[in-house]
């Protein structure tokens, strides 16, 4: 199954993948609107780690075991058996928020909007491809199929 | 001293209604011009502290900057204009030379522009290159002035050692200090992809280059940084640098904060020391020097590779370049006053050495006048800013070109000239590794591959309207050349006619 | 208005070229009979011949052809070559006159053999002098040119259609046993006779069909070596090429024709490792003297011809042979009209070189 995955020897830090996750889950999905009008402002479903010398992007992993599913108590958190994407349902869930401890990368964020819901990445599953992988000015992200199981 | 007698040289402008307050901005510039103010929550900037690079400008994602040049102006005045004047003020404050980088941007006459090529038509048919071939292959190195066969037309004289080239076309030489790391992976790889050669420049080389060698040249400055046994026969060609456009009559600068660690050990000299090069190389101070130099190299290297000389383009190049074809080097490089630099003195830069055209044209007149053209492959630099500058360079009588500028506008540069600061945004002429980092190689090659790419196929298009398939029949082909609005002297020294005759 | 040698004037041709094998000489009218069927190649602004075999009695001495403006030129002239040859014989051409060829220059021979006193001090070879003679006069006596310089030959040249210009040197009484002919279509007016074809150095003489895209990389190159380009013209450089190939270098003919129709790169990376090397040794080291452009041209000399077309076949060649005889013309029409049945006709590709040989030679 193809996952992001990021090369933490180009990440620069910049940002630009959280603004364009932001936009790729907004209502208007225009860049400017995205930002500047809508309200609630879109949850990014990535979050990038800093250092020093070394930066990557983290974003939900689609785990083939996935411990966030495992830990939802409405059921609304599954992973699809066809594309192997894990997502939310989100008429089902509750905010409860133990997906967001359970996750072992942290990768589940808070969506605080009009619902309160846990918000992840779906590989921009509407997109086609990955807007963070789309747009990374450094080639630092990878949308391809390493055969890994997590 | 507190009083500032100039001002910022460029503006910021954001659009605020564009601006989403991402920060990429400020994030990515190494000057710190752009910030989060946490009081009103918007982005500000320091444009005293902006070079122009742009780098903000690329990556804001909605493009909600723009930098302006500060329209603030002086009294109008032909004689001392904004920058003379601000030069001063500088220099009075601080007592320095004047340092820029890249190459003279004040606005000489560029010969390459009033020149014009040649097509054929009726009496002699053009030929197609997308179905005809279209040879733009070429052979560096010294040539015998004749061949001789046996009786069964087997030949019997031996070569001496040559370049093959697919494409007129060569990195210039831009060394490891002034350059990063991941560019010189680029230049590498693509050289090697392209079938053409790099020029290490006079900052030693790598272990890890080593690979690339057969599409390396390198390169022995006055400085000999990085100059061993192993580095003169990792190099398909040797080039001794005697001078380069950007600044005649001095040597190489790669200021200390430049020279970390990579750059020490490939340079073998000490972390954060300045690397000045020494003007002349103090062991050539007359031709019969070179003469030594150039037959040292030969025998550290076995006769096995051809051996360059790379002179900056000034007054009497033709006479130099006379001596230096006799004094046993393959290939002569001459680089005009246009050509770039990671570090000058700005006056040097801008002012001394004279244009490639010119200086191409005059030494390989003087070379054929005394009968030793073939003995020496002419290469020329100093601004080549497009394939039509190539063809043009050719007609005048060059083997090849380099190209450094345009090598490094394709991976990023957006020629701010501020190199020598070694906070280049793009990743290119910086050492600090979290700027390098925004270089990927992977891309950088792609990109400079795309170029010289792009170059090939519209040489072959120019050739072929000339009723040409081979280069070789355009080396020196002034014929195929007209100059317009030149005057009957600089016609003289190009060897050309003017358009209409 | 400019002339030839201070403008280059492209041009495009009608070319003809017959050799017999055994040295048997035959008469001009012949030739003259084939170019004429060219006739719509040329426009009248230039034709020319060049004959070998043509002065048996004087075979040993060289037979210089030249134009002059006027009497004056031919004085200055006539001074230089007594200093630095021994005349066996000086006289004006026989011409015909003729309403297409009204007017013409002075044109004169001479039938001269170096001075040994001079010859010995200049330190040339007799063949060495000779060229440098010629270069002399063409390019420092005004008014006066030197356009056939070789032995036991000679070229017959003008303003006008070439059967016309045939018949002006009236060539029917000579007899040659090898003969060329060109017509010539220049884009300019008006033709000088100096620049009609063949142009000829010693005893080579070429006429061309074509215009040299390389031509001031070749001339370039060619000057290098103490050639000088007076006319301008295209052909005058494929001469001096060869003469440079081999006469100076000591090439044969078809190592010659290597360098000046050098084969593509993609073909020489089919070749033995042997021949490759040797192929990449002459692209490398004659490069210049690679001929680009569309071109067919019969190369004269006493042993024989050299036909050739450039690399892409540009310009049209028609080859044939008869018993002993050899024919090569611009059109096939151009041969059946002086061979009506060849043993074989054929056109050959571009870069092979047709090569008739004189058989005692």
């Amino acid at each position: 199954m193809k996952k992001v995955y990021a090369d933490e020897k180009w990440c620069l830090g910049c940002g630009l993948c959280k603004v364009y996750c932001r936009t790729s889950h907004s209502q208007t999905l225009d860049i400017i609107k995205a930002h500047k009008l809508e309200s609630p402002r879109p949850v990014e479903r990535l979050h990038i780690e800093t250092g020093d010398k070394v930066n990557f992007a983290l974003q939900c992993r689609h785990c083939d075991d996935p411990k966030c599913v495992q830990a939802c108590i409405t059921g609304a958190m599954q992973k699809d058996p066809e594309t192997g994407l894990v997502l939310n349902e989100t008429e089902r869930c509750v905010g409860c928020w133990t997906c967001v401890l359970a996750c072992p990368f942290g990768a589940i964020v808070r969506d605080e909007g009009s619902k309160k819901v846990a918000a992840k990445c779906d590989l921009c599953a509407a997109m086609g491809e990955p807007e963070c992988v789309k747009h990374c000015p450094n080639n630092a992200l990878k949308y391809e199929d390493r055969g890994e199981s997590l | 001293m507190s009083l500032q007698l100039g001002w910022p040289d460029y503006l910021v402008e954001r659009d605020e209604n564009r601006c989403i307050q991402c920060e990429v901005c400020a994030k990515q510039c190494a000057n710190e011009v752009h910030k989060l103010d946490p009081d009103t929550g918007k982005m500000v900037a320091d444009e005293a502290k902006c070079v122009n690079c742009h780098r903000c400008v690329a990556l804001c994602p909605t493009r909600a900057l723009k930098i302006r040049v500060n329209d603030l102006e002086f009294k109008p005045n032909a004689n001392w204009t904004s920058n003379s004047i601000k030069e001063i003020y500088k220099q009075a404050a601080t007592g320095s030379v004047l340092l820029s980088g890249m190459g003279n941007p004040k606005p000489f006459p560029i010969y390459w522009d009033k020149m014009l090529i040649n097509a054929s038509q009726v009496t002699n048919p053009s030929i197609d290159p997308l179905r005809e071939p279209m040879e733009t292959g070429v052979m560096l190195g010294r040539k015998p002035a004749k061949l001789e066969f046996d009786k069964n037309g087997k030949l019997l004289t031996k070569m001496p050692p040559q370049i093959k080239l697919s494409v007129p076309l060569m990195f210039s030489a831009m060394s490891f200090g002034s350059i990063s790391r991941n560019a010189h992976e680029a230049l590498a790889r693509a050289a090697t992809e392209l079938g053409i050669l790099y020029n290490t420049g006079e900052g030693g080389l790598a272990k890890e280059f080593y690979q690339y060698g057969q599409n390396t040249i390198v390169q022995v400055a006055s400085g000999r940084f990085g100059v061993h046994a192993e580095y003169l026969n990792t190099g398909a060609m040797l080039e001794i640098k005697i001078g380069q456009g950007a600044k005649p009559g001095i040597g190489g600068h790669l200021p200390g904060e430049k020279v970390g660690e990579q750059v020490s050990m490939a340079r073998m000299i000490p972390q954060g020391s300045d690397a000045i090069s020494p003007a002349p190389h103090h062991d050539i101070y007359s031709i019969e020097d070179l003469r030594q130099l150039i037959y040292s190299l030969k025998e550290a290297t076995n006769y096995t590779k051809p051996v360059s000389v790379k002179i900056a383009a000034v007054h009497n190049a033709p006479a130099i370049a006379s001596g230096i074809a006799r004094a046993g080097a393959d290939v002569i490089a001459i680089d005009g006053f246009r050509g770039g630099t990671g570090a000058a003195p700005q006056r040097v830069r801008d002012n001394v050495g004279i244009p490639i055209e010119l200086a191409l044209a005059a030494v390989d007149q003087r070379l054929r006048e005394e009968s030793i053209r073939h003995e020496v492959s002419l290469v020329v630099a100093g601004s080549i800013r497009s394939s039509a500058d190539v063809v043009k360079a050719i007609a005048l009588g060059a083997d090849a070109c380099y190209i450094g500028s345009s090598a490094l506008l394709a991976i990023g540069c957006h020629m701010c000239q501020t190199c020598y600061t070694g906070k280049c945004n793009w990743g290119i002429a910086t050492q600090r590794d979290d700027l390098v980092k925004r270089l990927n190689p992977d891309v950088a090659t792609q990109r400079l591959v795309n170029l010289v790419n792009a170059w090939h196929h519209e040489i072959d298009e120019m050739l072929g309207g000339m009723g040409i398939n081979a280069i070789e029949s355009l080396r020196g082909n002034r014929l195929m050349l007209r100059g317009l609005g030149l005057n009957q002297k600089e016609l003289d020294v190009l060897g050309i006619k003017h358009a209409g005759e | 208005m400019i002339k030839e040698g201070q403008v280059r004037i492209p041009s495009g041709c009608a070319i003809s070229g017959i050799l017999n094998r055994k040295g048997k000489r035959f008469s001009g009218d012949t030739i003259i009979k084939s170019i004429e069927l060219m006739h719509d190649r040329s426009n009248g602004l230039g034709g020319g011949f060049a004959g070998y075999g043509i002065y048996p009695e004087f075979a040993d001495l060289y037979a210089l052809h030249l134009f002059y403006d006027d009497m004056g030129a031919k004085a200055n002239v006539d001074e230089f070559i007594e200093h630095h040859f021994e005349i066996e014989k000086a006289e004006v051409i026989p011409t015909k006159k003729s309403k297409e060829i009204p007017t013409s220059p002075l044109i004169w021979r001479y039938f001269v053999y170096p001075r040994k006193k001079r010859l010995d001090k200049s330190g040339l070879d007799e063949q060495e002098y000779m060229a440098q003679f010629v270069f002399k006069i063409n390019d420092g006596f005004k008014g006066a040119y030197v356009f056939s310089s070789g032995k036991n030959m000679g070229a017959f040249k003008g303003v006008g259609f070439p059967e016309d210009i045939g018949r002006f040197f009236k060539l029917d009484t000579y007899n040659a046993y090898l003969w060329t002919s060109h017509g010539r279509f220049p884009t300019n007016t008006p033709g000088w006779w100096g620049g009609a074809h063949p142009f000829t150095l010693l005893n080579w003489s070429v006429v061309h069909n074509g215009e040299i895209s390389s031509y001031d990389a070749n001339r370039r190159f060619v000057e290098m070596f103490g050639y000088k380009c007076t006319l301008m013209t295209d052909t005058e450089v494929i001469t001096y090429l060869f003469d440079l190939l081999v006469r100076k270098h000591g090439m044969s003919l078809k190592e010659a024709v290597n360098v000046v129709a050098a084969p593509f790169w993609r073909e020489i990376e089919l070749l033995s490792d042997e021949e490759k090397q040797k192929f990449e040794a002459i692209r490398g080291v004659y490069g210049s003297a690679l001929v680009n452009g569309p071109f067919s041209v019969i190369l004269g000399y006493e042993g024989g011809m050299l036909a050739l077309n450039d690399r892409i076949k540009l310009r049209s060649l028609v080859a044939a042979e008869k018993d002993e005889m050899l024919y090569v013309a611009s059109e096939e029409a151009a041969i059946r009209i002086v061979c009506e049945n060849p043993d074989r006709i054929w056109a050959p590709r571009g870069g092979e070189p047709i090569i008739g040989l004189v058989e005692d030679n």
